[in-house]
């Protein structure tokens, strides 16, 4: 099925199912921990064996030596599989350091050998013996040092990223009031519950990978790629996913070296990748060093804006797009936007949730209120009257369905943001210095082709089979919700199975295009289904109406179980027509903060998102997709860092102590809002994405509370208290 | 983790000599900390002596007016008891500062004053670390060292004592109990049981091998109102970057240690004696020495305003 103009009224806008709060249909085994994770799968193939992986100990350089011999002589070792004993890999998909093989080290922890055991803990035990010489090169760690020379960006197409518009540099030393800051973000890390993991199994030339994996159709290429063998004998199955926050778009270590390892012991192997490896080992989000210039009118018109960003990775590796958002937040006639990519020795940068925007918004929107502050000006008042109906770089283009004032307004009125102390450090409530903080947020809202097959069996329960994941997102149950929703079935007449290369390709899980795609490829199935029954009973499957288990047309009415058993299926793919729109979506964020006048300890009070993202599928799991991300953002802007060894090249707080992720007691109160849109562009579901709108925006509510309560600007993420101690009142 | 042998003693004096008859032997009680570094192989035991089952479980009143806590006492029982909760306060919000709700379940009061430092560095072994490998450099001296100590430091190792426990019984005076495998016993002050490092970081506390802790005392109530603040960087499942414990009487005369400073927990007479006049007077005298580096400069005057903050309260 082909979507070439935006949607008219259709089976979707009857939502009896859709749109209705909705719990997971797999909770229940989420939470009696029997959903199949990827490293649990002990019944899939028979005689599984450990792999345990070492990482290299330098960041750059070559293997001199290595030796084995003691390792293989440990009790339980049946293998092992040796980087300088194996040619690299080829790269897929998203790698940028090939995943193993050959003498040269890349980055820290790359992987350099895998031990294969009959027990887990023999396999650690052996890998410990292995006595490895380095030869050590001399890296660059330091983005600071590296940024200045850096050139443009061209990992996004080839072409230099840079967008003029206008005159920049006039309109800006012509503009009534201007800002001119530089704001850094460190290195994050997806950290995500459950580790990277495979069990990998070789039947003749075909290899079974059960793993942990968002992208399942790009990957089974991928691992075709890396283990230069045909595509068709890959099978990738991941049905459920502990995490994957982008880390686990491309094919990892984990299932490269249980591949190698299964090959090399004659039995199926089992590796994940250990936690204190994740860091170094696999990717990362990017530090950023971003400039924003803004000059505006007395009015708060934006006359001239510019944002620069600049990200270092791995030779070959892409940058960090930060000034995505600034290209479509606000208006504005002279503009300039640019990335540069610098060279770093670090591990390999990547995708984490909204890739780009998440960063770009830690200064984008902080740079707002600044001015907003130089303009004496109410943040949110400065950020309506820039509002803008078209891309400001683009006029020709508009946005599909953009309400960004309603956001803007209703999460004022929600947040009694009127009533917020407009003094930055004058509100104190015994020792605590309060202060409320707002941004707005922007996250495109991509869509790509899906496809699904839907059964009907005789007695009437649907099955859908689509390789579309669920990385903790809910799509389970959305899928669910659309089948019940167009085949005319409760809810818990529908089955879904998800994650298995053998199902039809959908658009897997990222960059918040999952929800509206794999429900997209799932509606077109369904419509295909409609119309066989149809063909089956004599009546135009498009016509009829399909409700309750039963089936109403022009002058009579059938039972579902009538069609007997059938199948169809199906893809959603999408014409040119929306080149003419840009899909976005839109929030604002708001935060309250308490900081400890004495400490400086902060504290967040409560949160508020208000999010435009079109038809909102199931708000039970799109609020949860929202408050993580909500709480993913307070880490981002208060706690999480990778620090960067600048001598030895690695991220030193490699494990769940050091890197510190929000905890539940760092969360107290979080709300949100969607708005009752309809975009007809993206998809007939009318619905965008929210799992990374959620991310982009509400880190700066929180460094704008933070200035708010304490009067003090803090732009080098994350705003822990040692940055800004020494400026707090004196005790 | 290297393979390692298991037994598990039925008393106190039979686990220490267990310990003591083997090289590489070693105690382990909650093993919350000690099997997490067995499996980075930070720690290699070839031999482990589990102390479960020889009893020490139990807090009892001393003669003196204090409380016996047995070495097995569990750091939840700890802090939820009546009596501690009422006489030594301090204790209990320590205790409850730290870790979380499981591992305080599983942690004793004996392995919770010997949990080794939280450097990032001696966590990696492929970096360079006199703690754990005597002679090898230090690696966090000129790397990323914000969470590291400032006092009582020295050229070889810059790292601190990570406890929340052992600073509250610092400023409560309590008393390590101990036996060894001739049945001898003798009781060390809390001022004297951690080591600063020196030349010799890899050696943390004075016990001797094979010494087994088989109780910590509290001598008799202080009085005063008890407080301990730890300072974080978020609200749970961190380690201080500065605590501090403090009984303070209602002349404002009173108690002071900190944690998050230095290789033991830090408490100074002459400091202490200037709390009547305040936080700055007092954070001058105790932390006069300092040697912080860029990284962890701050913790100084965290300390000060930490302990400011702690005399509020106190005062309130
Ligand atoms: C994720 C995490 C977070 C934590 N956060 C905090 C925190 O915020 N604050 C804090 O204070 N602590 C924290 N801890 C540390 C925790 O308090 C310690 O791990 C615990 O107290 C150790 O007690 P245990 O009984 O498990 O010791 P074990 O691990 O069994 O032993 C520790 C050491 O003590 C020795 N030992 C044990 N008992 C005796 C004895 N009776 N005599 C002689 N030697 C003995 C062992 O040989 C070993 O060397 C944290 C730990 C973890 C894993
Ligand atoms: S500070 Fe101490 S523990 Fe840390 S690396 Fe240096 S010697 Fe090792």
């Amino acid at each position: 099925m082909e979507y070439n103009a935006p949607a008219g009224k259709n089976l979707f806008d009857n939502a009896k199912v859709v749109g209705k709060p909705t719990r997971r249909i797999d909770g229940p085994l989420k939470t009696t921990g029997t959903a199949p994770y990827a490293y649990e799968r002990h019944d899939v193939v028979p005689g599984q064996v450990y792999g345990y992986v070492l990482g290299a100990g330098i960041a750059k350089g070559r293997i001199a030596a290595m030796d084995v011999s003691a390792a293989r002589a440990m009790p339980g070792v049946l293998a092992i599989v040796t980087a300088p004993d194996t040619k690299p890999v080829g790269k897929g998909m998203g790698n940028t350091a090939p995943l193993f093989g050959g003498r040269d080290i890349a980055h820290y922890h790359q992987a350099i050998a895998l031990v294969v055991a009959e027990t887990f803990e023999q396999a650690r035990a052996a890998s410990s013996v292995i006595r490895v010489e380095y030869e050590r090169q001399k890296g660059a760690f330091d983005l600071a040092s590296a940024a200045p020379g850096a050139p443009l960006d061209t990992t996004r197409g080839g072409e230099p990223d840079q967008v003029r518009t206008g005159d920049f540099e006039a309109a800006y030393h012509a503009a009534y009031v201007q800002l001119d800051e530089r704001y850094t973000t460190p290195d994050e890390s997806h950290a995500m519950m459950e580790p990277h993991a495979s069990i990998a199994a070789w039947e003749g030339e075909k290899l079974t990978l059960w793993t942990s994996n968002q992208m399942i159709a790009w990957n089974k290429g991928s691992v075709g790629d890396i283990l230069d063998m045909e595509p068709d004998n890959v099978r990738l199955d991941s049905p459920y996913l502990g995490g994957g926050f982008g880390g686990k778009l491309f094919v990892r270590a984990d299932a490269v070296l249980a591949a190698l390892g299964a090959k090399a012991a004659g039995r199926p192997v089992k590796v994940m990748l250990q936690r204190p490896l994740i860091y170094n080992n696999t990717t990362h989000r990017p530090a950023s060093i971003q400039r924003l210039r803004i000059g505006a009118g007395k009015d708060g018109r934006i006359s001239a804006i510019a944002h620069e960003g600049w990200s270092g990775n791995l030779p070959g590796g892409s940058g960090e797009n930060t000034v995505q958002q600034t290209r479509q937040l606000y208006a504005g006639d002279h503009r300039l936007t640019a990335n540069y990519l610098a060279t770093l020795d670090l591990p390999e940068g990547n995708a984490m949730r909204a890739p780009g925007e998440a960063s770009g918004h830690m200064a984008l929107e902080v740079a707002m209120d600044e001015l907003a502050e130089k303009l004496d000006m109410c943040p949110v008042e400065l950020r309506i009257v820039n509002d803008t109906q078209t891309v400001p770089d683009e006029p020709e283009i508009k946005f599909s369905d953009r309400n960004l004032v309603r956001c803007l307004r209703e999460g004022a009125e929600r947040f009694g943001w009127a009533n917020r102390n407009k003094t930055p450090g004058g509100l104190r409530d015994g020792r605590w210095l309060i202060g409320m903080g707002m941004a707005a947020g922007y996250r495109n809202g991509p869509v790509g082709k899906s496809a699904a097959r839907v059964k009907l069996d005789r007695r009437g329960r649907v099955t859908v089979e689509t390789d579309m994941t669920d990385i903790g997102t809910g799509s389970y149950t959305i899928i669910a919700q659309t089948a019940a929703e167009v085949m005319g079935v409760p809810l818990k007449q529908v089955t879904v199975r998800l994650g298995d290369s053998a199902y039809p390709a959908s658009a897997g899980s990222g960059g918040q295009w999952g929800a509206a795609s794999s429900t997209a490829g799932v509606y077109a199935a369904c419509v295909n289904l409609r119309r066989a029954i149809g063909e089956k009973l004599g009546f135009d499957g498009d016509a009829a109406t399909f409700d309750n288990s039963r089936i109403a047309v022009d002058g009579g009415s059938f039972a579902l179980t009538d069609a007997g058993a059938l199948s169809a299926t199906g893809e959603m793919t999408y014409g040119d027509f929306q080149d003419d729109y840009s899909v976005g979506t839109f929030a604002s964020h708001f935060c309250e903060i308490a900081v400890d006048a004495y400490t400086g300890e902060s504290f967040i009070r409560r949160m508020l998102s208000v999010c435009d993202a079109g038809r909102i599928l199931n708000p039970v799991s799109a609020r949860s997709q929202v408050i993580g991300a909500m709480a993913m953002s307070v880490g981002a802007t208060l706690t999480e860092e990778l620090a960067v060894d600048k001598r030895f090249g690695f991220f030193v707080n490699h494990d769940m102590a050091g890197y510190e992720v929000p905890v539940h007691a760092d969360i107290p109160h979080q709300e949100v809002v969607f708005l009752d849109t309809l975009d007809p562009v993206i998809s007939p579901m009318k619905a965008k994405g929210v799992g990374e709108l959620g991310i982009c925006g509400p880190t700066a509510a929180v460094a704008n509370a933070l200035y708010n309560a304490t009067g003090i600007r803090v732009r080098e993420y994350p705003l822990t208290l040692d940055k800004y101690l020494d400026r707090l009142p004196a005790v | 983790m290297r393979s390692f042998t298991y037994e598990r003693a039925k008393t106190p004096q039979q686990a220490a000599a267990a310990v003591a008859g083997t090289p590489g032997g070693k105690f382990i009680a909650g093993g919350t900390n000690l099997l997490d570094l067995m499996k980075l192989e930070i720690e290699t035991p070839v031999h482990l002596v589990d102390v479960q089952d020889v009893g020490l479980d139990r807090i009892e009143p001393t003669e003196a007016g204090g409380l016996r806590i047995g070495a097995l006492v569990s750091n939840t029982a700890l802090s939820a008891d009546a009596r501690v909760m009422r006489d030594y306060a301090v204790l209990t919000r320590a205790i409850q500062a730290g870790a979380s709700g499981q591992l305080r379940n599983k942690a004793t009061t004996g392995g919770n004053l010997l949990q080794r430092t939280r450097c990032p560095y001696f966590y990696d072994t492929n970096m360079p670390c006199n703690k754990r490998d005597p002679g090898a450099g230090c690696a966090a001296k000129d790397g990323y060292s914000r969470q590291l100590g400032v006092i009582g430091i020295s050229e070889s190792c810059i790292a601190t004592y990570p406890g929340d426990m052992a600073v509250a019984l610092r400023v409560l005076d309590a008393v390590v109990e101990t036996i060894d495998a001739d049945g001898e016993t003798r009781s060390i002050p809390i001022a004297d049981f951690h080591s600063l490092w020196g030349d010799t970081p890899h050696i943390e506390n004075v016990l001797a091998d094979g010494e087994m802790i088989t109780a910590v005392t509290l001598p008799r109530p202080l009085g005063g109102k008890h407080i301990y603040h730890k300072v974080r960087d978020r609200r749970s499942y961190a380690f201080a970057l500065v605590s501090v414990a403090a009984v303070i009487q209602p002349d404002g005369t009173g108690r002071v240690a900190f944690g998050g400073m230095a290789p033991k927990p830090w408490r100074v007479a002459a400091a202490e004696a200037a709390l009547p006049q305040g936080a700055a007077a007092v954070a001058a005298r105790a932390f006069a020495d300092a040697q912080p580096t860029d990284h962890n400069r701050y913790k100084i005057s965290l300390a000060e305003r930490t302990l400011a903050g702690v005399l509020a309260e106190a005062r309130s």
